[in-house]
């Protein structure tokens, strides 16, 4: 894993509330790059985010808003965050209910611009 | 004039089968003398039934007595006889426009405009007939749209919140839209098009919730260049979004959709009774 990608993930996993972020392959939901605390399983993560992020994608183009560059998905036990960088890769992050979620935003949208 | 009368009555005088009927019955009815005028020309045409101009001026005649019934069969038989007769085209457009039939209208004074391009009390009708008609068209667009927005505040389920004609929307779980309405690029309603793929979208984010440890999914934001989108299932078996433009932060969104929320249920609650 490159020094750069550890770091971008490593700033967002600093941030109180995440249990882990990773770096996803937004075609075929495969991890490019994890960050994760134990119990956080990255395959179901990663795959569910790049499916989740598609089919938003297909709703908010038929709404005419175009492609989204941050998804939030607010669950009762925790929370799941996806900005997707340039190049297709998306930064996924996953905390707890209470998460600092604007300063989680962005974390994200730095390593989603350092990364592209 | 009296004397052109005089000296045209003289010669039909001598000659019941000139032509002249069709002048001394003009000038007689342009003084008025419309039973003067009515004799003489139905006289003329007993002689002369072929004569166009003669049937014209008498239909002329009926319509100045009132009888435009008669006028308008006198007028229209002449144009079988000839079609682009430019009399019969002119009564019979102003017969419709009459009776407030602007299409016929039209259609006889444009007829009768190619037939005499140079004829200005044709072009002055038919200038009138279309201010009448473009004022029509206005005065029904106007009541269709009054019509329609009656029907949608009959039973619309957001009815008094911001944006409820273009940027809410309330979906069953299988994609049908159940109310509000959505209005993609160029304000066409995209409604249906967005419930399709929503539907799929929410089940995704069930889904993930579940397998994540997240625990049932509450709300999901999504943020693009041209907008922001909020989506919660305000039931199980429903899902709501709410569209806006980036100038609306997503905490002024999830209160709007709290307030939306409650309105759906209660919407969906009083279908089931």
């Amino acid at each position: 894993m490159s020094m750069a990608f550890q770091q971008a993930l490593d700033n967002v996993t600093r941030v109180r509330g995440v249990r882990g972020a990773m770096l996803v392959a937004g075609e075929d939901g495969l991890i490019v790059a994890e960050a994760l605390m134990e119990g956080v399983r990255g395959n179901a993560v990663a795959a569910l985010a790049a499916s989740l992020q598609k089919r938003f994608r297909q709703a908010m183009e038929a709404a005419a808003v175009g492609m989204p560059h941050f998804l939030h998905l607010q669950g009762e036990g925790g929370t799941l965050i996806i900005v997707p960088a340039p190049d297709g890769v998306l930064v996924v992050a996953v905390g707890t209910p209470d998460m600092n979620v604007g300063l989680v935003r962005l974390e994200m949208l730095r390593a989603a611009e350092s990364i592209s | 004039m009296a004397s052109d009368i005089k000296v045209m009555s003289a010669e039909l005088a001598r000659d019941p089968q000139s032509v002249v009927f069709l002048e001394l019955g003009e000038a007689l009815r342009r003084r008025g003398q419309l039973e003067a005028a009515t004799g003489v020309v139905l006289g003329g045409l007993e002689h002369h039934p072929e004569v166009a101009e003669g049937h014209d001026l008498y239909a002329r005649l009926l319509v100045d007595a009132g009888d435009f019934m008669r006028a308008q069969q006198v007028w229209s038989g002449v144009l079988e006889r000839s079609p682009r007769h430019l009399g019969a085209h002119k009564g019979l457009g102003f017969l419709a426009f009459r009776e407030n039939d602007l299409e016929t209208a039209l259609e006889h004074l444009e007829l009768a405009l190619a037939a005499d391009p140079a004829d200005q009390s044709v072009v002055r009708g038919l200038q009138t007939v279309r201010d009448a008609a473009a004022e029509a068209e206005v005065e029904t667009a106007a009541e269709t749209a009054a019509a329609v927005e009656e029907l949608a505040g009959e039973d619309h389920i957001f009815a008094g919140l911001e944006g409820a004609e273009h940027g809410l929307l309330l979906v069953d779980d299988r994609g049908r839209v159940l109310g509000g309405r959505l209005l993609g690029a160029h304000g066409v309603d995209a409604s249906d098009a967005v419930a399709a793929f929503l539907a799929g979208a929410a089940q995704e984010a069930e889904r993930t919730a579940g397998m994540l440890g997240l625990g049932k999914w509450q709300w999901l934001v999504a943020e693009g260049p041209e907008g922001n989108v909020y989506v919660t299932p305000p039931t199980a078996e429903t899902l709501l979004l709410i569209q806006r433009d980036r100038s609306v932060p997503s905490g002024r969104l999830a209160m709007l959709a709290e307030r939306a929320g409650d309105l759906a249920r209660q919407w969906l609650e009083g279908q089931q009774l």
